[in-house]
């Protein structure tokens, strides 16, 4: 299915309201600026580190910059100080306890990662899930992209000074977080998934609290839009900042709303859909300028967009089981597994054994938050991954800073680092 | 009654185990006419005749080439800029080591943005030569995809231009951690890793080409971990946290 892309009709000159009131600020030139400004300090360069524990590297991102006054000469980040040794980890533990770890990686989108691990190994053991599954599952990762994008939103307006909209997004993402506590029992560490369904049926009454949440959320889409959108500042921070053109976004290995900002129509869900994603009415919104404001907007749409496919989704969830009839995979009822010997066994031996995966191995990769986010399962047979590797759209992202700010200022690198959405525990591994 | 045979049925597939799957890599590889076609294989076996070593499909729809290690930049190359083909977009490149003395596979996973096209490559490499060109020039996302294969597997990436630890700390001496023979605590003991930890001094967190920055500008390295903050008189990262080893 061809993309529809969505231009937006950002003006990128000074454009003054009839009372005078400026509507959209000029892009400041970002080198030529510096110099000017600094020739002072110019040619005294001068080396500085930047975290592991800065509130603005948003987690334990290390940088060290080689500063010329105020200029960015090189960057080089230093990462790992969150290293949990996860991918070894899951080598010791069997296909289902896995699931846990993953959504320790990405704590702010958990659901995308138990989703993602998940269909992974389903597709890795020839495994199809029940028609309500795959709904289920449609609306936890477009709930959780809202939830991702609310905190990247709300952190970075705060990175550049505007602190009022973390108020409207937090108070946004408390909701998600009452929404994933009633259905997983837990609002960060969701682990909900199983291998052949979901630990859980969606409980009574949850969908009319999304669709509750749903309502809500769309007005205060728009009212941060009108903070943020004309306002002079973030305009004047955005504009032109940390750009970064298509063929080398590409080439970086860029994916999510930092790819597509800059032009390129490449999203998982309509170019390799799963789930029937394609049957599913949503648009991809495309930059153009490869800049943070293009990012800003790209997120800001597929926020919209995220509500059209819940909305969708909530009308078709279909009834019946959440997991697949295979006994391989899935635990019996807990009353048959009390009452029933046959039953009984059944539950032992999966809980003990774990499930099995046939030789081979399996590459999934679904649309996260963040980016592409890619599985890697090999399997020798046994009931353990012989290795699980996780293709984590932060710690690709994040290799492109030193690209998108050698050159730029100071205070660019607090606003593009911000821009690309990471998240340490997922970088780290 | 049926219930109970299909039930039994269900825990026969326990006990016996996983059917390995047909193109499981003991498996004999198939003839080429048994796989579904894909053109990129196709056209590499037309280019590069027996360098293609083998050919398999996984998961259904997923797959694998083979090629020999010491031609891998130049059939990725060719993979990257073909008419027709053009995977310019590596989405992954990551290895695998199945233990027991087997050779090691660097697996590079690819993507044509215009031709939606999916491939995987790989190359074997064996534990006695774990060497192979790094591809660092025809996508920069390899940097720290290779880094890290580098830091995790032990290999060595010729070309890179910047090849050093990236997860693990740069003086790390304990291994590769996700090699099989690695055990999941490390191979030093706890008090042998708590010494090294305390003795960490500022200049083990920056990189070679740091320090030599700080030298030509005649400046001291930024204590990442100033000591004041951490408290205590210790240095370091773990400065204050107690616990000597």
């Amino acid at each position: 299915m061809a993309l529809r892309r969505l231009i937006y009709n950002v003006t990128r000159s000074p454009e003054m309201a009839p009372g005078g009131a400026l509507v959209h600020a000029p892009i400041v030139p970002v080198e030529g600026e510096a110099y000017e400004v600094h020739e002072d300090v110019h040619g005294e360069h001068m080396l500085i580190n930047i975290g592991p524990q800065h509130p603005a590297t948003h987690g334990v991102l290390r940088l060290v910059l080689e500063l010329d006054g105020e200029t960015v000469i090189r960057c080089i980040p230093h990462i790992g100080y969150l290293h949990s040794s996860f991918e070894k980890l899951g080598e010791y533990r069997d296909w289902n306890q896995v699931v846990p770890l993953t959504d320790r990686m990405d704590y702010l989108a958990p659901l995308i990662y138990n989703c993602a691990y998940a269909m992974a190994v389903e597709k890795l053991m020839g495994i199809e899930v029940t028609e309500r599954c795959k709904v289920v599952r449609v609306i936890c990762m477009e709930l959780d992209r809202i939830f991702s994008h609310l905190l990247w939103l709300g952190t970075t307006a705060i990175d550049l000074g505007a602190f009022t909209v973390f108020l409207y997004t937090f108070q946004q993402r408390e909701k998600i977080y009452d929404l994933h506590e009633r259905f997983t029992g837990a609002r960060i560490t969701t682990s909900s998934t199983r291998i052949g369904g979901m630990m859980a049926d969606l409980p009574a009454g949850w969908i009319t609290q999304l669709e509750e949440f749903l309502d809500h959320f769309v007005p205060v889409v728009e009212e941060v839009e009108t903070l943020l959108t004309n306002n002079a500042i973030w305009v004047g921070r955005t504009q032109g900042v940390g750009e970064i053109s298509g063929e080398d976004a590409i080439n970086w290995g860029l994916s999510g709303p930092n790819l597509r900002a800059s032009g390129v129509t490449y999203d998982v869900r309509k170019d390799r859909p799963y789930y029937d994603y394609q049957t599913y009415d949503f648009d991809v919104p495309v930059g153009e300028h490869g800049d943070i404001y293009d990012r800003y907007l790209c997120r800001m749409e597929e926020m919209r967009q995220s509500v059209r496919i819940l909305r969708q989704a909530i009308d078709r969830l279909p009834g019946g089981p959440i997991n697949v009839d295979d006994p391989r995979v899935i635990l019996p009822p807990k009353t048959a597994a009390m009452n029933d010997m046959e039953s009984m066994i059944h539950h032992f031996k999966v809980v003990m054994e774990g499930v099995r995966a046939p030789v081979g191995e399996s590459w999934f990769s679904v649309e996260s938050s963040k980016g592409e986010l890619g599985m890697y399962v090999v399997s020798d047979g046994g009931s353990k991954p012989v290795r699980w590797r996780v293709r984590g759209p932060s710690f690709i992202n994040i290799a492109a800073l030193p690209h998108m700010i050698e050159g730029a200022l100071l205070s660019d690198v607090i606003a593009v680092n911000a821009s690309l959405d990471i998240v340490l525990g997922e970088i780290d591994r | 009654m049926s219930d109970q045979s299909s039930f039994k049925k269900g825990l026969e597939g326990l006990d016996q185990g996983p059917r390995p799957s047909e193109q499981g890599p003991e498996a004999v590889p198939p003839q080429a006419g048994g796989l579904p076609p894909h053109p990129t294989v196709d056209a590499l076996r037309e280019r590069f005749g027996d360098a293609v070593l083998r050919h398999e499909v996984v998961a259904g729809d997923e797959h694998i080439v083979y090629v020999p290690a010491g031609r891998n930049l130049e059939i990725l190359g060719w993979l990257r800029d073909a008419e027709g083909h053009r995977y310019d977009f590596l989405q992954d490149l990551t290895a695998v080591d199945y233990g027991g003395g087997r050779q090691i596979q660097v697996v590079y996973q690819l993507w044509s943005v215009s031709n939606k096209l999916n491939l995987r490559v790989k190359c074997e490499l064996p534990l006695s030569g774990l060497e192979i060109d790094s591809v660092y020039f025809l996508w920069r996302a390899s940097d720290w995809l290779e880094r890290e294969v580098f830091d995790m597997f032990g290999v060595v990436f010729r070309g890179h231009p910047d090849l050093r630890r990236i997860l693990m700390p740069y003086n790390y001496a304990e291994g590769h951690p996700l090699r099989k023979d690695f055990p999941l605590r490390g191979r030093f003991t706890r008090a042998e890793q708590t010494r090294r930890a305390l003795a960490q001094k500022t200049e083990d967190h920056y990189s070679p080409m740091e320090l030599e920055i700080a030298h030509v500008l005649g400046q001291p390295v930024p204590d990442p971990f100033p000591a004041g903050e951490a408290g205590g008189g210790q240095h370091g990262q773990f400065g204050g946290m107690g616990g000597g080893g």
